[in-house]
């Protein structure tokens, strides 16, 4: 159907119908957001020995996040004096817009996809950058040290693990051949991703976990020495909007991960009767966890050494990832 | 050539990490610290000068306020120092409790530490592993003192009240649990290598300006002197005990962690020694006379709290209250050498460094 309206002539009726799905996919993220809370706030409850929310809701908390959004929507709006402000008000939905775009490359399934772009990957990596100036502005733009100190960690360590992340997928690229997603997932219909380049798995998980801003590399935002770091100065819904974003990266990035190393919904041999949504749902929680459980575990680094990290480790090893798959590529799928 | 400037950044006295309300100015190039200027005082109650109008029993509520985190030890101080004075000979039962609760709030407090130095670092989880444990060990002091924190146990000539029943076999029962949930914490903590990266190297200072500072406990033992007062001045009853002073000669961050964990451990050791001697039956509070009036003259006596050397000055005039009152307050001296500490770190290892003194505020403030 979405294939006929791009090729028919553009028209009001087009217009609203890309705008009821596109805030169908909003919907979908948003509750995905609140649950994804609650998930990550149960989780690292059980890893901590106390229960979590379990007062609104019911016993498991299901409504506490909604509750948590109504408050900040109805929280005071606040902009400091000193604040530059168009800046200021800005400068979330710019964090938080490329967190959106980016969802309409993943393929979810091979029918439940928005767009099927031929350079998807590559629309991803580039509108994701995006965020990081959001973040830098939300720094500058709140007149206060804290914040400032913690735009300027993000941008160091946003574009610093930027690099590795997009040398780490081109042993996949090499692969399929493809920067399409849904041929790459396609190409892994046999056998992951993760198996063939397991080092550009590796590569890839760290650094997405340091492009989310997540604990061991939640540097920006460092609670014990920045207080907040660049989100200091907001509150209510314009601070509401950073978490989203943060959220809404992390299920982003998960899906991508899913996508480009777990095979995305092929399902694992013997077990094909089982839908790919649901493979796809499965392998995308366990991401999730993952980077739940390495938050409950992990202390922080220190900044100077999350650059020598990203420079001296990742980098090299990212690059010699691109040899390796190189090589197998020519000794084993030719 | 771009023009750089150096900027002022305000931390605390509201700031996570700052334990309590400290504050300290820096100054900072990029993230470089250039200058540090400590401020304290902010939680100053003037326990010294009010003691002067109180009577010594009334003192020792007050003692409890400074090292919240280990008012044992405070309560043990003062009381000490009164017995020095007036010789008073303290019945065994009595001391052995004295022993056992000094030595369980030991391992509280470096339970605190512990957790929240980790969590300074970026690491949630230990914290609360490590409040489990020490909810255990306030809830025999609350059981035994009818306290949680402020215990207000230790009277001049004893303690107020007796064990009650069952309550040494929950403690020795503690013992061989607290030793496994330990093993736990360097399972998680450790060996991990970014906590390594965090702390070794960082905040180092050499034996000497650790003297020259007069820092004492676990900052001093980090550069390798192996002074503790429970053994090379024993108090008490520490010299029937036998337990080590560990000690590490790395004399930075991690070896002041490595030093808190292994003291825990010797804690341990003393607890299960008392618990094994203590007295069937006996006084609890000797036989002291109803209004205390120390004889002329003064008494400094010290002792070992968790956070170092803790002293304790008494001028008497022969009357009810003291005529002047002083408290060696070892995080007050252990903080003095942060400054010194701070010029050129990063502002990440500014938390590594000031956590890693284990500063009490109230302490810190008297």
């Amino acid at each position: 159907m979405v294939n006929d309206l791009l090729t028919s002539p553009p028209g009001w009726m087009h217009a609203a119908i890309f705008f009821g799905l596109g805030a169908c996919l909003l919907m979908i993220v948003l509750g995905f957001v609140t649950y994804a809370i609650l998930a990550e706030r149960k989780v690292l409850g059980f890893m901590q020995l106390r229960p979590g929310p379990n007062r609104v809701g019911g016993r498991f908390g299901l409504l506490q996040t909604v509750a948590d959004v109504l408050k900040l929507l109805i929280k005071e709006d606040t902009i400091p004096k000193a604040a530059d402000k168009p800046l200021f008000i800005l400068a979330p939905v710019l964090a938080f817009a490329p967190a959106f775009m980016v969802l309409a490359a993943i393929p979810f399934s091979d029918h439940l996809k928005f767009s099927d772009l031929s350079i998807g990957l590559l629309y991803y990596i580039a509108i994701s950058g995006i965020t990081t100036v959001g973040i830098l502005m939300a720094g500058w733009a709140s007149n206060n040290k804290y914040s400032l100190l913690g735009g300027m960690r993000s941008a160091a360590q946003m574009i610093s693990y930027e690099i590795p992340l997009v040398i780490s997928v081109v042993g996949v690229i090499m692969f399929s051949g493809s920067l399409n997603l849904t041929e790459i997932v396609e190409g892994q219909k046999t056998v992951a991703y993760m198996f063939l380049s397991p080092l550009g798995f590796i590569v890839f998980l760290i650094s997405s976990i340091a492009e989310l801003n997540r604990t061991p590399f939640d540097l920006p935002e460092a609670e014990s020495e920045l207080v907040a770091g660049y989100h200091v100065e907001y509150s209510g819904f314009r601070w509401a909007f950073f978490m989203l974003t943060e959220y809404v990266y992390l299920f982003a990035m998960a899906a991508l991960t899913t996508v480009l190393f777990l095979g995305g919904w092929n399902p694992v041999p013997f077990l094909g009767f089982i839908p790919g949504i649901i493979w796809f749902a499965l392998k995308f929680s366990l991401i999730v966890f993952f980077m739940i459980w390495v938050r409950g575990t992990m202390p922080r680094l220190r900044a100077d050494q999350l650059m020598e990290f990203a420079w001296k480790v990742l980098l090299p090893v990212a690059l010699l990832n691109i040899f390796v798959s190189a090589v197998v590529k020519e000794l084993f799928l030719r | 050539m771009i023009r750089t400037e150096e900027m002022l950044l305000n931390v605390g006295p509201q700031h996570p990490s700052t334990h309590g309300v400290f504050r300290i100015v820096l100054k900072i190039d990029g993230e470089t610290i250039i200058e540090a200027n400590p401020v304290i005082g902010y939680l100053h109650r003037g326990t010294e000068k009010l003691a002067e109008n109180l009577q010594y029993t009334q003192i020792i509520p007050y003692t409890d306020r400074m090292d919240y985190l280990a008012a044992m030890t405070n309560n043990y101080v003062i009381c000490h120092a009164v017995e020095t004075m007036m010789n008073i000979e303290i019945p065994e039962r009595a001391d052995y409790l004295r022993v056992l609760v000094m030595e369980l709030g030991r391992v509280a407090s470096h339970l605190v530490w512990f957790g929240t130095y980790l969590l300074d670092i970026g690491a949630m989880s230990p914290f609360l592993y490590a409040f489990r444990e020490r909810e255990a060990i306030i809830g025999f002091l609350n059981e035994i003192s009818g306290a949680r924190l402020t215990f207000n146990y230790m009277r001049i000539g004893g303690v107020k009240w007796d064990a009650p029943e069952g309550w040494i076999e929950k403690v020795r029962d503690f013992v061989p649990y607290m030793r496994e949930q330990l093993a736990g914490y360097h399972d998680l903590v450790t060996g991990n290598e970014i906590f390594l990266n965090r702390v070794k190297g960082v905040g180092y200072y050499s034996k000497e300006e650790a003297l020259d500072y007069s820092l004492s406990g676990a900052n001093l033992r980090c550069t390798g002197i192996a002074w503790d007062l429970r053994k090379d001045e024993p108090y008490s009853l520490y010299d029937r005990f036998t337990f080590n002073v560990p000690a590490f000669d790395s004399g930075d961050a991690w070896a002041r962690y490595q030093c808190r964990m292994a003291e825990i451990e010797e804690s341990l050791k003393i607890i299960e020694q008392a618990v094994e001697q203590f007295p069937e039956s006996g006084e609890v509070l000797a036989k002291v006379p109803k209004i205390i009036k120390p004889p002329k003259g003064e008494a400094f006596v010290r002792i070992e709290s968790p956070r170092g050397e803790i002293g304790c000055y008494i001028a008497s005039e022969g009357k009810k209250e003291p005529y002047r009152l002083k408290f060696r307050r070892p995080s007050f001296y252990n903080l003095q050498i942060l400054p010194k500490l701070l010029v050129g770190e990063n502002i990440s290892n500014l938390i590594t460094i000031l956590g890693g003194i284990d500063i009490v505020l109230g302490e810190v403030d008297g």
